[in-house]
C-alpha cells in the first residue's frame, strides 16, 4: 500500500550516535539488473530486462532530483542487482546528479558492487574515473563447483585477477563478497576459498552464511526436498573464517564484516549507527529523521510512478522513542565493539531472558555498553532486546 | 391413550446409519419439513455433527398415522454410539418398550451393537432387527440376516430389509414399529413417577430435563418433587421435542418430554432421579442409574497460567451437560495449576479436550492420560492413585492393582489369529472363542484397561482392515508388576510426562519418550540430556545438543525494518513455549511427545 508522507525537507538532526560517531548523511541507489536471478537472492532484482535499463536511469535522476535537499553525502553506495551490468557512463551520470543535488564531501566513499565476469581494466579506469573508490565484488567462492551450484556465471579464475585491476585502476578500498554454507561445499572447499580470498590481499571481506529467504528459488529448492543449509555447519565455517581472517590481521567489525584498520565501509557503519541515508531506486529503503521508508519493488511500477512525477514510495514507518532506542541497539549489536547501553542496558541486564544470554557468556551488559561476546548469537540477544519495555516508575514492566 | 404410544431407541454401531434412519423417519412422518432439515438432525452438537458420533442421548417425538388409520406417538430416544458412552445406552434402554437394531448390510453385526442388543434383551425389550444400506453394491442381506436372527433368536425374514439413504423400507418399519412393539404400560391415575433420563443446562432456562412418565400425569403448573434430592419446584413448562421443544398441558404415563423448572443448579437435578407430584406423591422411586464411572484421567494446564479461573469456570460449565466429566485441581511442578480430570474414556477427553479449547478459547497443554491404580503400601494402606505423582515412595509400596476390563471383539474368522496375537501383546488373559458363523467370531480376553484405553481399537482397526470392533466391560482389578517411569531434562523429573507402566514395557517408554523429546524440543544456549528413569535408575538417554548459531548474516539498510519484525515475530513464538527448569518446553511438545506408537 502507498503511503504518501513527505519527508520534510530540513527535519530535526538524527540523535548523535553517542561514540560510535557516525551521523554524516549516507544515500544508496539500486541497481536491479542481473543476467540472471541467483538461487538464493531475495533482493529487488530483474533478469531480462536490460531494454529497460535508459528509461530506469531517467526515472532515478528524476527520483534523485525529487529528494529534499539534505546537506553533503559522506558515502554513497551503488548495489544491485549488478551494478557492473550497466554502462560507465550511466553510472557516472548517478554520481554526478547525486553530487550536484546535494554535494559530496571531500573524503566520500562511493562504493560500487561488481560480479567478477563483468570487470576488465576499462571497466575500472572509467569508475574510478566517475568518482568511484571503492569497489566490492561478489566472489562467492573459489571453487567452481560450489560457484555452480550458487547459480554465479563466473569461475574462481575470473575471480582471481579482478583485485589486481581493481588495484591498477587505482581503487581505494577493494571488498571481496564470500558466501559459506551451501550443502555442497565442504570445510576444505571453504577453507581455500578464504585462503584464496587472503592471498589476493583484499582490504576489506564479507562472509555470509547462505540463508533460506523466503519466495527464492532456494527455498523452492528446499521445500522440494533438496538439502538445505546445515547450521552446525556454518557455524563451523563462520568460525573458520574468523580465525583465518583475524590471524591475517583483518579487524572482525561486524558480524559478517571483515577489514584491514581504516577500510571498514563507512556507508555500512552509518546504517548500524541509525544514521540516515536517502535511498534510490527499486526497492530502496532509505531513514531520514526518524522515519524509514521504502520504495515499491515492481520495476514497471517504479518507472511509471516517476514518469507520472510522483514518488515511488511503497511504504513508510515512524520510529520513535523507546521503539527508536531499541532499534539503535538491535542495530549497533551487530558490531564486535558493541553498543552504547543507554537506558536499555538496565533493563537488558535485568530481563530473565537477558540475564540468562549474560551468564551463557554470550552476552555482556557493562556500564555504558551491551556487547554480543559471541557473535554467532546476535539474534538471540536481539530478540530479547526488542522485546524490552521501558523502566516505568521505577519498575521493570514485562 | 398408552396403546397409541410407541417409545424405542435404535441399536447401532457408528456409520451403520442410525442418525440418518432418525433424520428419515422425521421426514417420513412430517415431523419436519425438508427446508428444516439440517443433516442428521438429531445431532446437535457441532462435534457430534463433525465426527458423525452422538454423544448424549436425545428424545423426539413423531407423530404417525398408521394404515389402520389411526395416530401413532412415537418417541425416538437417541443413544450414543461409542463404547466410551455406552452407560447412556444403558440409560435411555430404561425410557423405552423397543428398540431397534440396525445392522449394516455390508459390514455384519459388530462388538458394541451385539453388546448393546444383549443390554437391551435382558432390559426385557422387543427387539426390531433391521438390515440397512441394502441399495449398496457391496450388500449382503441375507448372510447379515442370518446372522442377526441367530443373535436375538428369530427368523431370518423377520429382518426388516431398508435403505436409510433412499427411503426404501421406511413405509414398512413404520408400520412395524406400531405392530411388533408393545405399548407402554402405566396408569394415569396413580402416583406420578417420572424417570430423569438426561438433562442439560440452558444458560437461560436453566436445568432442562428429558423426562419419561412412567406412572401418573405431569402437567404446567404442578408442585414437582425430585426425589432423590428432595427438591421442590413448579413445573414452568412441560413439552415434547418435534425435534423442536414444543410446551403441552401435560404428559401421560408412556409419554417422553422435557420439564423445566427453572432450577439452576444441576447437581440437584440428577439423571436417573424420579420426578413425582407433591400434591399426591409416590411412595418409591424408580429404580435409578448408577453414576457413570471415570476410567481415564488426565491433567489439563492452561498454557496461560492466568487461564487457571477461565478453566475452572470452563469445566464447571461443561459439568453441567457431561455428569461423566470429573475434575479436581492440581498443580505440576512443570505445568503449574491445572486440573485432574477423569474421563470415560480417551475419546471422551478428546471431546472435552477440544470443547475446552474451541468453545472457551483456552490453549491447553495435558499430561499422559493414566487410569486409576490401587496402591497398597506397607503400612497396609490403600491409594487410589489418578496420577503417576500420587504413587507412594518405592520404599513405601507393598503393591499396585490395576483395573482390567472383559474386551469382547467381533472379527471376520481370518483375523483370529491377528486378535489374539493384539490381546496378547496388551497382556490379554483368558482368550475365549465364540463362533457366531462360519464368518464371524466372537473374542473375548480380559485385558489392563490401561493397554486399550490408548490405541487398542486403532490397532485392532488397521490389524483388521477395519474388520473387527470391540467393546468392553470393567472387571476389577489385578496386582501387576508395575513401575514409575520418570523422565527428566536437564536433570529435573518433568511430572507431566511420567507414568506408570508395566516392567516389561518401562525400557521401550523410556526410549521413545526420550526419542521422542529430542526432536520435539529447539536446541537451546546449552545441551539438554533428557533421560528416562525407574527411582534412580536411569533406563534411557538422550541429549539435545546446544545450538550452536543464530544470527542473520545480512543485516544491511533495506533489511531493517523486516529483520526486526522477523526478530519481533520469534519473539512472540516464544509465548508458546513453557518454561520447565532452565528448559524452554514447546507447549505441542506436551501434546505430541504423548502420542506414542506403541509399535
Amino acid at each position: 500500500m502507498l503511503v504518501e508522507r513527505p519527508l520534510r525537507p530540513s527535519g530535526p538532526p538524527p540523535p548523535p550516535g553517542e561514540d560510535d560517531g557516525i551521523d554524516r548523511l549516507a544515500a544508496y541507489v539500486h541497481i536491479p539488473f542481473c543476467a540472471r536471478v541467483c538461487p538464493y537472492c531475495d533482493f529487488a532484482v530483474v533478469a531480462g530486462k536490460d531494454e529497460s535499463t535508459d528509461r530506469y536511469f531517467a526515472a532515478l535522476g528524476a527520483e534523485i532530483e525529487m529528494e529534499p535537499s539534505a546537506g553533503s553525502l559522506a558515502s554513497v553506495f551503488i548495489g544491485g542487482g549488478t551494478p557492473s551490468r550497466v554502462s560507465r557512463d550511466l553510472l557516472a551520470g548517478v554520481v554526478e546528479r547525486l553530487a550536484g543535488r546535494f554535494g559530496l564531501a571531500d573524503d566520500a566513499e562511493i562504493s560500487l558492487e561488481a560480479n567478477p565476469e563483468d570487470w576488465t581494466p576499462e571497466v575500472a579506469a572509467g569508475l574510478v574515473a566517475a568518482g568511484v573508490n571503492r569497489v566490492s565484488f561478489g566472489v562467492q567462492s573459489f571453487d567452481d563447483a560450489v560457484l555452480g551450484e550458487l547459480g554465479r556465471l563466473h569461475t574462481a579464475g575470473d575471480a582471481r585477477v579482478v583485485v589486481g585491476m581493481a588495484r591498477a585502476a587505482g581503487f581505494a578500498s577493494v571488498s571481496l563478497d564470500l558466501i559459506f554454507g551451501s550443502p555442497l561445499e565442504s570445510v576444505e572447499s571453504w577453507r581455500h576459498t578464504v585462503e584464496s580470498a587472503i592471498a589476493l590481499e583484499p582490504d576489506h571481506v564479507s562472509t555470509y552464511a547462505l540463508t533460506v529467504e523466503r519466495g527464492t528459488e532456494l527455498s523452492r529448492m528446499v521445500a522440494a526436498g533438496a538439502p538445505a543449509p546445515d547450521p552446525d555447519d556454518q557455524a563451523d565455517k563462520y568460525q573458520l573464517a574468523r580465525a583465518l581472517l583475524t590471524e591475517v590481521g583483518f579487524g572482525h567489525y561486524e558480524v559478517s564484516n571483515y577489514a584491514r584498520p581504516g577500510h571498514e565501509c563507512i556507508y555500512n557503519l552509518n546504517t548500524w549507527a541509525q544514521g540516515d541515508y536517502l535511498a534510490f531506486g527499486l526497492g530502496a529503503h532509505g531513514h531520514r529523521a526518524g522515519v524509514r521508508r521504502r520504495n515499491v519493488r515492481r520495476l514497471e511500477a517504479y518507472l511509471e510512478m516517476l514518469e507520472d512525477g510522483r514518488r515511488p514510495e511503497a511504504g513508510t514507518e515512524s520510529i520513535t522513542g523507546w521503539d527508536a532506542e531499541l532499534e539503535r541497539v538491535f542495530l549497533g549489536l551487530r558490531m564486535r565493539s558493541g553498543v552504547a547501553a543507554g537506558a536499555v542496558g538496565d533493563v537488558l541486564a535485568s530481563d530473565p531472558d537477558g540475564q540468562a544470554l549474560i551468564s551463557a557468556k554470550k552476552l555482556e551488559v557493562t556500564e555504558g555498553r551491551i556487547c554480543v561476546l559471541d557473535p554467532l548469537f546476535t539474534d538471540s540477544v536481539a530478540r530479547v532486546v526488542l522485546g524490552l519495555k521501558p523502566v516505568e516508575t521505577g519498575r521493570v514492566a514485562r | 391413550m398408552t396403546s397409541r404410544i410407541r417409545n424405542f431407541s435404535i441399536i447401532a454401531h457408528i456409520d451403520h446409519g442410525k442418525s440418518t434412519l432418525a433424520d428419515r423417519l422425521l421426514e417420513r412422518t412430517g415431523a419436519i419439513t425438508g427446508r428444516d432439515m439440517k443433516e442428521q438432525l438429531l445431532d446437535s452438537m457441532d462435534l457430534e455433527r463433525e465426527r458423525g458420533i452422538t454423544i448424549k442421548a436425545q428424545a423426539v417425538r413423531i407423530p404417525y398415522r398408521a394404515l389402520d388409520g389411526a395416530i401413532y406417538e412415537l418417541n425416538l430416544i437417541d443413544t450414543p454410539g461409542h463404547v466410551d458412552f455406552s452407560y447412556e445406552v444403558a440409560r435411555s434402554l430404561d425410557a423405552v418398550e423397543g428398540a431397534l437394531l440396525v445392522v449394516d448390510a455390508t459390514q455384519g453385526v459388530e462388538a458394541q451393537t451385539l453388546a448393546n442388543t444383549y443390554l437391551a434383551i435382558e432390559a426385557g425389550l422387543e427387539i426390531v432387527p433391521i438390515i440397512n444400506k441394502i441399495d449398496l453394491p457391496a450388500a449382503e442381506p441375507e448372510r447379515v440376516a442370518a446372522e442377526v436372527a441367530s443373535i436375538i433368536g428369530g427368523d431370518p425374514d423377520e429382518v426388516l430389509q431398508i435403505s436409510a439413504k433412499t427411503g426404501a423400507g421406511i413405509d414398512e418399519l413404520l408400520e412395524a414399529i406400531v405392530h411388533r412393539l408393545p405399548a407402554p404400560e402405566g396408569d394415569a391415575d396413580d402416583p406420578l413417577r417420572a424417570l430423569i433420563f438426561d438433562s442439560y443446562f440452558d444458560s437461560y432456562r436453566g436445568v432442562i430435563c428429558t423426562i419419561r412418565v412412567k406412572d401418573g400425569t405431569l402437567g404446567k403448573g404442578d408442585a414437582v418433587r425430585f426425589m432423590a434430592s428432595g427438591l421442590l419446584e413448579h413445573a414452568d413448562e412441560v413439552g415434547v421435542l418435534t425435534p423442536l421443544a414444543v410446551p403441552v398441558a401435560a404428559l401421560g404415563p408412556g409419554e417422553s418430554g422435557y420439564l423445566i423448572t427453572g432450577v439452576k443448579d444441576i447437581d440437584l437435578v440428577r439423571v436417573g432421579d424420579t420426578v413425582t407430584r407433591e400434591d399426591r406423591p409416590a411412595a418409591e422411586a424408580l429404580p435409578g442409574y448408577l453414576e457413570p464411572k471415570p476410567m481415564v484421567f488426565s491433567g489439563l494446564f492452561p498454557v496461560e497460567g492466568d487461564d487457571f479461573e477461565r478453566l475452572r469456570d470452563a469445566l464447571e460449565k461443561l459439568r453441567l451437560n457431561d455428569a461423566a466429566l470429573s475434575y479436581e485441581p492440581e498443580t505440576s511442578a512443570a505445568l503449574g495449576f491445572g486440573f485432574r480430570c477423569g474421563f470415560l474414556g480417551l475419546l471422551h477427553m478428546e471431546i472435552v479436550r477440544e470443547r475446552l479449547e474451541r468453545e472457551y478459547d483456552l490453549e491447553l497443554v495435558s499430561t499422559a492420560p493414566s487410569v486409576a491404580y490401587l496402591a497398597t503400601t506397607v503400612t497396609g494402606e490403600v491409594v487410589e492413585v489418578r496420577s503417576p505423582q500420587d504413587l507412594p515412595a518405592a520404599n513405601q509400596l507393598a503393591g499396585i492393582e490395576e483395573p482390567y476390563v472383559k474386551v469382547m471383539m467381533l472379527a471376520p474368522s481370518e483375523y483370529v489369529g491377528t486378535v489374539m496375537e493384539l490381546a496378547q501383546e496388551r497382556r490379554g488373559l483368558v482368550g475365549e472363542l465364540n463362533y457366531l458363523s462360519p464368518e464371524r467370531v466372537e473374542i473375548d480376553y480380559e485385558i489392563p484397561l490401561a493397554e486399550i484405553v490408548f490405541d487398542f481399537f486403532d490397532q485392532l482397526k488397521s490389524r483388521t482392515r477395519g474388520y473387527a470392533s470391540l467393546d468392553y466391560e470393567p472387571v476389577g482389578y489385578r496386582a501387576s508388576e508395575l513401575s514409575k517411569v520418570d523422565i527428566l531434562l536437564n536433570g529435573q523429573p518433568v511430572d507431566a510426562f511420567s507414568t506408570i507402566i508395566h516392567k516389561d514395557k518401562a525400557y521401550s517408554y523410556g526410549t521413545a519418550m526420550t526419542n521422542r523429546l529430542r526432536e520435539l524440543i529447539p536446541r537451546q544456549l546449552f545441551d539438554i540430556p533428557i533421560q528416562a528413569a525407574i527411582g534412580s535408575r536411569v533406563i534411557a538417554r538422550e541429549t539435545v545438543k546446544a545450538k550452536r548459531k543464530d544470527v542473520t548474516a545480512k543485516c544491511y539498510g533495506g533489511d531493517i525494518s523486516r529483520k526486526r519484525k522477523l526478530l519481533e515475530r520469534q519473539k512472540e513464538g516464544k509465548k508458546r513455549m513453557k518454561m520447565v527448569g532452565s528448559v524452554e518446553v514447546p507447549n505441542d511438545a506436551f501434546i505430541n511427545a504423548l502420542k506414542i506408537d506403541r509399535d
